[in-house]
C-alpha cells in the first residue's frame, strides 16, 4: 500500500505528466508577462532572466542545486507517531497526508542531506513547500532535529532552506511544540560551534519563522520572498489598512535588519560555501566559490558550470512539475501574492496560525 | 454584576430568582424568604456543579476567556510580595501586554513574566489585549537575563490569544522576538514554571511557556490556533470553532494525556473567576511544588532537563 502510494503512483505520475509537457511550452513571468521557454527557465534554475522572478522549487530540486555535482546523501529520517490526535477536518488528516505524500514523493515535508557546496561539506535540510504548505508537524521538525544532530555528529555546519506557511496545524498542540524542540536542537549545534546558515525562500512564514527560521548565525533570502509571522491577509484584517509596497518581502526584511542579504538562487552555493569558509577558518575555495554576490536582477544569467544547464526535461518530473512550473502555480504567480493564502492546501498557513493573533476587542470581552 | 456565558443560562435563570427573592426580602420585612433561597442556591450549585463537569472544549474556551477571570495582575497580587515591576526592552518601547519584574513567592526572589490582557475598557487598550509586540518579548528576554544573572527562578503567567499581527510588529521582527525569546526560556539556568491560567495561544504563549515545569489551570485552553482561526481555514467556516475546539485537543485534560503539560491547577467550582482566592491558593501550591521539584539541580541540569523535556514530546506518545 505505501509502496503502491509513495513510489508506485508518483512514479506514473511523473511519466504521464512528462508525456503531457510540450515541448514548447512556454511559461509567462508573473512580473512582467515575458514568455520564457520552459527548458530555458529549467536551465536558469526557475529564474526568470527578464525578471529575476524565482519561482518555487521543490526539495529534491534544491538539493541538487545547492550541491556540487548535484550529488548528496540522504539523511535518515525517524519515524514519528503518525496523526495521534485522529485529527479530522473537512478532510481526515490521513489523507491529507497520503495525498501529500503521493503528490511529493516524500515522506513529509523535510528533506536532509549531506554533500559539498562549492567544495565544503555540509548538512542541508530543505523545507518543501509543495508537501501541506511546508508546514511544521513531528515529522518535518524531526527531520531539522535529526538534520542538525547529524551535523553535530560529523562536526558539519547546518544550512537549512526554509519555505513553510507555518504550524501543522492539524496536529494541534504539538505542532506548537515543534517550536521550542527545534529551537533546542538548533541550540546544540551552536554549542558545538557549528555555523547554522538559513536561507528563507518564498515563503516563509508563521511558526517556523517564530522559531528555527529567524535564529540563523546568518540569514539569507532569495529575492521577493515573503516572510514574516502573520499572513499579509491577516494583518490587513486586523488593521484594517493596506500594506505598504514590498511589505514583509526579503528585500524589506534586510532594510528592517532582520536578514543579511538577499541573493539569487544561482549565487546561494557561493554565497553560503563563502560564508561558511570564513566561519570554519578553511582557505578561501578554488574560485569557483568565489565569484561575487550579484545583485538580484543582474545575477540571472546563469553560469555555464550551474548544474541547471544539465537538467534535462525528465528532471521536471522531480522538480517543478509541469502542471505546477506552468499551469496550477500561474494564476498564483499572476497576482504576486503567492503561496499561503493561495495554496489549496492551506490548512496550514499563516493565516491560519496568526488568525488565533487577532481577536477582535469584542472576542476579547466575550 | 456577573457575566454569565451563553452555556451557563440555567445558573443564571436560579440566580437571578435568588436576586429577586432577596429584594423582595428587603422591601418586605415580614416576608420569610431564607428556606427558597436556601432551595435556590443549592439548585444553582448543583447546576453549576453539573455543567462543569462535563465542559465542552468549547465551553473551556469561553471560560478561559471570561472577562472576570482572573489575569496575571490578578495573580502577581496573590502572590507575590514585594512585587518591583521593571520596565522597557531597552531597545525600542515597554510592552504593557507582557508584564515582568522581580518580587517574592513565599519569601524567596524571584523573577516574573506575564500576559496582562486588561481587565477594563481602559486597561484593556493599555495592555492590547494581552498580545505582545516584539518588546513585550524582548522585554521577557531581558527579565531572563537578570534572572540567571542573580540565579533567580523564573515564574511566568501566560494567558494571551496570541503575538499582536500589525505592521510596526513585522518592522520589527515579531517572529525573531519569539523564537529569541523561547531560545531564552531554554537557556536559563534557573528553575523556570509556566501557568497557563488562561489562553495559551500559539507561538505568542510557548514564548514564555517554555518552562521546566508546565502547569495549567483546569479550564484553560492552550493551541497552536485558536478555535475560531482553525475553523475557518481548515473547515473553512468560522461557526465550525466548537469542532475546531474538540478535534484540537486544547483542554488541560487532553494536554496531560499528550504529555505536553505537567500537571492541572483544580479550579474552584464554575471557574476560577467565581472565586479567584481559592483559584490562587491552588496556583500557589501547585507553583511551590513545581519549583520544590527543580530544588538542587544545577544550572546546567536544570537546563539540560528542560531541552530534553521538550525533544521528548510527541517521541514520549505510545
Amino acid at each position: 500500500m505505501n509502496w503502491i502510494s509513495n513510489v508506485v503512483r508518483p512514479r506514473i505520475r511523473g511519466l504521464l505528466a512528462k508525456r503531457d509537457t510540450p515541448e514548447n511550452l512556454w511559461v509567462k513571468c508573473p512580473d512582467t508577462g515575458e514568455m520564457v521557454f520552459h527548458k530555458d527557465l529549467e536551465a536558469n534554475q526557475f529564474v526568470f532572466p527578464g525578471s529575476g522572478f524565482h519561482q518555487r522549487i521543490n526539495a529534491q530540486t534544491r538539493m541538487r542545486y545547492v550541491f556540487d555535482d548535484e550529488k548528496w546523501q540522504p539523511i535518515a529520517l525517524p519515524d514519528v507517531p503518525v496523526d495521534p490526535l485522529k485529527f479530522r477536518d473537512e478532510r481526515r488528516y490521513s489523507e491529507r497526508l497520503k495525498a501529500a505524500k503521493a503528490k511529493t514523493g516524500m515522506e513529509d515535508a523535510v528533506l536532509a542531506g549531506t554533500g559539498t557546496i562549492k567544495g565544503v561539506a555540509a548538512v542541508v535540510a530543505v523545507q518543501d513547500f509543495d508537501f501541506m504548505g511546508g508546514s511544521l508537524g513531528m515529522a518535518a521538525a524531526e527531520a531539522i532535529i535529526t538534520a542538525a544532530q547529524a551535523a553535530v555528529e560529523k562536526k558539519l555546519p547546518f544550512v537549512l532552506f526554509a519555505g513553510s506557511g507555518g504550524a501543522r496545524m492539524q496536529e494541534g498542540i504539538l505542532s506548537l511544540m515543534q517550536l521550542p524542540r527545534t529551537t533546542a536542537a538548533i541550540d546544540r549545534l551552536k554549542e558545538a560551534g557549528l555555523p547554522y546558515l538559513v536561507v528563507l525562500t518564498n515563503p516563509t512564514t508563521g511558526g517556523v519563522t517564530a522559531s528555527y527560521a529567524m535564529l540563523g548565525d546568518v540569514h539569507l533570502a532569495e529575492p521577493a520572498a515573503l516572510i514574516g509571522f502573520a499572513g499579509p491577509r491577516v494583518i490587513e484584517q486586523t488593521i484594517r489598512e493596506k500594506l505598504p509596497d514590498g511589505f514583509q518581502r526579503s528585500e524589506y526584511l534586510v532594510a528592517h535588519g532582520m536578514v543579511d542579504m538577499v541573493v539569487a538562487r544561482q549565487d546561494l552555493p557561493a554565497a553560503i560555501a563563502r560564508l561558511l569558509r570564513l566561519f570554519m577558518k578553511l582557505p578561501p575555495g578554488d574560485g569557483a566559490g568565489e565569484e561575487a554576490v550579484s545583485d538580484v536582477g543582474a545575477s540571472v544569467a546563469a553560469d555555464a558550470d550551474e548544474p541547471a544547464a544539465n537538467g534535462e526535461v525528465a528532471a521536471v518530473g522531480d522538480g517543478a512539475t509541469p502542471e505546477d512550473g506552468a499551469v496550477a502555480e500561474m494564476p498564483d504567480l499572476f497576482d504576486d501574492t503567492p503561496e499561503p493564502e493561495a495554496a489549496p492546501e492551506s490548512a496550514d498557513m499563516p493565516d491560519g496560525e496568526t488568525a488565533d493573533d487577532a481577536p477582535t476587542p469584542e472576542k476579547s470581552d466575550k | 454584576m456577573r457575566s454569565f456565558l451563553d452555556f451557563e443560562k440555567p445558573v443564571a435563570d436560579l440566580e437571578g430568582q435568588i436576586q429577586q427573592l432577596r429584594r423582595l426580602a428587603d422591601e418586605d420585612d415580614t416576608a420569610s424568604v431564607a428556606d427558597e433561597v436556601e432551595t435556590l442556591e443549592h439548585k444553582a450549585r448543583e447546576q453549576l456543579r453539573a455543567l462543569y463537569a462535563k465542559l465542552t472544549p468549547w465551553q473551556k474556551t469561553q471560560v478561559a476567556r471570561h472577562p472576570d477571570r482572573p489575569h496575571a495582575s490578578d495573580y502577581i497580587s496573590a502572590l507575590i510580595t514585594d512585587f518591583t515591576p521593571l520596565a522597557g526592552d531597552r531597545k525600542f518601547a515597554d510592552d504593557k501586554a507582557i508584564i515582568t519584574g522581580f518580587g517574592r513567592f513565599r519569601g524567596d526572589s524571584i523573577a516574573i513574566l506575564g500576559q496582562e490582557k486588561g481587565s477594563d475598557t481602559q486597561s484593556r487598550l493599555d495592555h492590547n489585549f494581552g498580545m505582545a509586540r516584539p518588546e513585550g518579548y524582548r522585554k521577557a528576554v531581558r527579565i531572563m537575563a537578570l534572572a540567571d544573572r542573580f540565579a533567580l527562578p523564573v515564574l511566568s503567567f501566560v494567558d494571551t490569544a496570541g503575538a499582536y499581527p500589525g505592521i510596526g510588529a513585522e518592522e520589527r521582527g515579531q517572529a525573531e522576538a519569539i523564537a529569541r525569546s523561547t531560545e531564552a526560556c531554554l537557556a536559563l539556568k534557573v528553575p523556570s514554571v509556566a501557568v497557563i491560567i488562561g489562553e495559551g495561544g500559539s507561538g505568542g504563549a510557548i514564548a514564555i511557556a517554555t518552562a521546566n515545569r508546565v502547569l495549567m489551570l483546569e479550564h484553560a485552553i492552550y493551541s497552536v490556533i485558536s478555535p475560531e482561526g482553525a475553523a475557518s481555514i481548515l473547515w473553512r467556516d468560522p461557526v465550525r470553532a466548537q469542532d475546531a475546539a474538540t478535534a484540537m485537543k486544547i483542554t488541560a485534560s487532553d494536554l496531560v494525556t499528550l504529555k505536553i503539560i505537567d500537571a492541572v491547577i483544580p479550579e474552584p467550582l464554575g471557574g476560577a473567576h467565581r472565586d479567584p482566592e481559592t483559584a490562587f491558593t491552588a496556583a500557589s501550591d501547585a507553583i511551590a511544588e513545581a519549583f520544590d521539584g527543580l530544588s538542587g539541580l544545577t544550572g546546567e541540569a536544570l537546563r539540560t532537563a528542560r531541552r530534553d523535556k521538550f525533544l521528548a514530546i510527541g517521541r514520549n506518545l505510545a
